[in-house]
């Protein structure tokens, strides 16, 4: 029987409608957590954004809150408008979320990183990396006869930015922390 | 008074007070301690199931059918990992469960211990939460926190995972009032504002339609009556998904049949040609929607959903409404009549006039036979010969699962039990029976394919042996009836591996566990072999020889919209009016 005129390739062919139904503008967003500190709790967070397919770009998690055992998570992630909306919707599900903040549409925040960058130079481009260091504000936390580590706080472009300069003076390791963040104000 | 008791008293001590009467289980070494308090006690039922699968959606089957939670209790390792389609199944049909799994001891987790699974790790992502109880002071709240999280909200799946230690060792019994559930609890009111905005929308409305699933049947009996109660009053044409059949009567004035990808052709129009869109405890699935960018183009929408995340998923809404249905329609109710009870009536009878008219093209028609049994006329008579009893139907999934959605008619909620999100295969046996457990006096009649039947065949023995009266109407056309259907239409008739070999002699397999079996090929035959079917006082297996290459029309193909529709063949090759076309 064909009543069905199908093109090959057409997304009929499948059980499925292939079309992407979110083709829109991608946008980064700021999003924080905060959740019991309780076993598995950030692999219900991770394997949410696995499972449905969300990206992380950075993820920072630590108990915030001792006496009440609360950890703050914070992620950064993108989407379209209508998936943030979603990976919110679902943070908020998940049992022992207690609460979650969109810093990015939440007013003003404050953003800040802390990277370490190992630099193996001598001579001339040891001095360099010692002296644009400086102008970072970054510091030095170890030293060799022919490397540094610094330690670095800053924003993500801030940190990228050091990271660019560093690479072509013998940039050999980076650890970076990814975002905490907190919104601006005294409102919780 | 703080009571100690052992871990595995207090297990059973915790489902007593949670007012649990049955649990679906299977024993294995890590819950020994736990079958040992059973055995001592006289106030829950165990129902001894031949796979744990089958206990997952026997429970489902007790719990979609009473509105109480499901309890399933299964051993580690293998128990765990077999109750994983089970789980996943009631999370996406929002199936209130609660399932307590053994584990290895303490000491011995990480270990790649004897039967040992990451139990909560392999379920964290199918249940609605999950917890791994590692001190037994911590057991009972834990387990009334289950059921507290299964019912609240939107229901779905919990389990507890319990090491062997934990059940033998002493702790102090929390009571299920002094159990710390604070930290889950979903809003059920919905916004005033909102609620208000979609009675405006209704009053004015020329071409409304209330899109109702799932979350009626979820939210209780009251939210049903409230929905007729308005419908009815309001003159709004109802629909429904799979998920939510009955809680509009099928022989109500504004009922409209099911809709989506196999639903009725007076529902899909009236879907795409609406103005005003009334979701009311559905969630826009992609069997209901078709292509999203033609998905009802011309209407205003309003999602009333208990779960945030539901709402603007898929589909964009104007009004959303975040609340318990029940609490939301009463409010609803209410607003409607202090306003004056509303309507455009001028509209609403043209409208009305329009759904008439397509349900005139009578969607459902197929051509008869008098020489072999079109399963269509198999459901049509199970409907006739079954709709005085107190029925309750079960469905395993594929072709027959859509026929019987389309043919058979639900009066009230609760009735209807089928695995919609997941379309399990081996869901309707062992559902039928968590059903009959539940209403030991009812007709219960799991409505099958004989592939989907295959697999949980081994619950024979449970209704064998608690001699559950479950009729199993099985639709047998020799193949997978969906899959053929997809690959005579969209794969060039290449039939791969849709066909069912080496089928069993169902009689004799009915014999051989003491249950009756009946062969029916004759159309001529089939009513006097369905009567005797609901007559037998015991389990039968109805093996129905029908028609092997019908099709299962309307179909709206995926990647369409709701107005284009494949219709039957009886409507297409303009067959109707042979002696033999029954028109529905």
């Amino acid at each position: 029987m064909s009543a069905l005129k199908i093109k090959k390739g057409s997304s009929s062919h499948s059980a499925y409608d292939l079309r992407d139904p979110n083709a829109d503008v991608v946008e980064s967003h700021t999003l924080a957590c905060v959740v019991d500190n309780e076993a598995g709790v950030l692999a219900r967070v991770i394997g949410l954004f696995s499972g449905r397919g969300y990206n992380i770009e950075s993820l920072t998690v630590a108990e915030v809150n001792h006496e009440f055992h609360r950890s703050r998570i914070t992620i950064v992630t993108s989407g379209t408008p209508q998936v943030i909306e979603q990976i919110k919707a679902q943070l908020g599900r998940i049992v022992p979320v207690h609460r979650v903040h969109d810093l990015t549409v939440e007013g003003a925040s404050v953003e800040r990183e802390l990277a370490l960058f190992k630099v193996a130079a001598t001579g001339e481009q040891r001095v360099e990396s010692l002296r644009l260091a400086d102008i970072f504000r970054a510091n030095v936390v170890d030293s060799t006869l022919n490397s540094f580590i610094f330690e670095m706080t800053g924003t993500s472009e801030k940190i990228d930015a050091f990271a660019d300069l560093m690479r072509p003076l013998g940039l050999v390791e980076t650890a970076r922390t990814g975002v905490a963040a907190l919104g601006r104000g005294p409102e919780k | 008074m703080k009571r100690q008791m052992t871990g595995a008293k207090m297990i059973v001590q915790a489902l007593k007070d949670q007012g649990v009467d049955t649990i679906f289980g299977y024993p294995g070494g890590a819950v020994l301690p736990i079958y040992d308090e059973i055995f001592q006690q006289n106030d829950i039922r165990h129902i001894l199931v031949r796979h744990e699968q089958g206990a997952v959606h026997a429970a489902e089957g007790y719990a979609r059918s009473t509105g109480k939670p499901g309890v399933v209790l299964v051993t580690s390792g293998p128990g765990a990992t077999n109750a994983v389609t089970g789980l996943t199944d009631a999370l996406l049909d929002s199936i209130p469960l609660v399932v307590l799994t053994g584990q290895v001891p303490t000491f011995m987790i990480g270990t790649d211990g004897f039967q040992e699974a990451d139990t909560v790790g392999i379920t964290r992502p199918c249940t609605k939460h999950n917890w791994l109880v590692k001190e037994t002071d911590k057991l009972a709240e834990t387990i009334h926190q289950a059921f507290h999280v299964a019912t609240e909200g939107r229901p779905g799946p919990t389990l507890v995972d319990i090491p062997k230690d934990v059940q033998f060792a002493k702790g102090t019994y929390t009571e299920p009032k002094t159990a710390n559930v604070a930290n889950y609890q979903p809003s059920m009111k919905g916004d005033v504002e909102a609620i208000t905005a979609m009675v405006e929308l209704l009053e004015t409305a020329e071409r409304p339609i209330f899109y109702t699933g799932g979350g009626v049947i979820n939210s209780g009996p009251a939210a049903s009556q409230l929905l007729c109660e308005w419908a009815d009053a309001a003159n709004v044409p109802v629909t429904s998904t799979l998920m939510g059949l009955g809680a509009y009567p099928a022989s109500g004035k504004n009922w409209i049949g099911m809709l989506g990808m196999h639903g009725l052709y007076e529902a899909n129009m009236a879907m795409h040609d609406c103005d005003v869109m009334i979701n009311i405890g559905a969630r826009f699935d992609d069997r209901i929607t078709g292509r999203l960018d033609a998905f009802s183009p011309k209407s205003t929408k309003v999602h009333i959903d208990i779960d945030a995340s539901s709402i603007n998923k898929v589909i964009h809404v104007n009004v959303p409404i975040i609340g318990d249905v029940g609490h939301v329609l009463e409010d609803a109710l209410k607003i409607w009549k202090a306003r004056g009870r509303k309507t455009n009536a001028e509209a609403l009878s043209k409208w009305h006039a329009q759904i008439d008219e397509w349900r005139a093209r009578r969607c459902l028609s197929y051509i008869n036979s008098d020489k072999i049994i079109k399963p269509q006329y198999a459901l049509q008579r199970l409907e006739a010969l079954t709709k005085k009893y107190d029925r309750y139907i079960t469905t395993e999934v594929g072709q027959h699962q859509m026929w019987a959605a389309q043919f058979l008619g639900f009066e009230a909620p609760n009735r209807w039990m089928t695995s919609g999100g997941l379309g399990t295969m081996g869901y309707g046996f062992p559902a039928s029976i968590g059903v009959q457990v539940a209403h030991p006096d009812a007709l219960v009649i799991n409505v099958a394919g004989e592939a989907s039947w295959l697999m949980n065949m081994q619950e024979m023995g449970t209704a064998a042996q608690y001699r559950l009266p479950v009729k199993q109407f099985i639709l047998n056309n020799e193949r997978l009836g969906m899959v053929r259907q997809w690959q005579e239409l969209l794969h060039g008739e290449r039939y791969s591996h849709s066909w069912s070999e080496s089928l069993p002699d169902f009689v004799k397999l009915a014999e051989a566990f003491g249950a009756k079996g009946i062969l029916c090929t004759d159309p001529a035959d089939l009513d006097d072999a369905i009567m005797e079917m609901i007559e037998y006082d015991g389990p039968v297996i109805f093996d129905c020889l029908v028609e092997k290459h019908e099709n299962c029309f309307p179909m709206i193909p995926s990647g369409k919209a709701h107005n284009d529709m494949i219709m039957g063949e009886a409507d297409t090759s303009d067959a109707i009016g042979d002696t033999g076309a029954v028109l529905v």
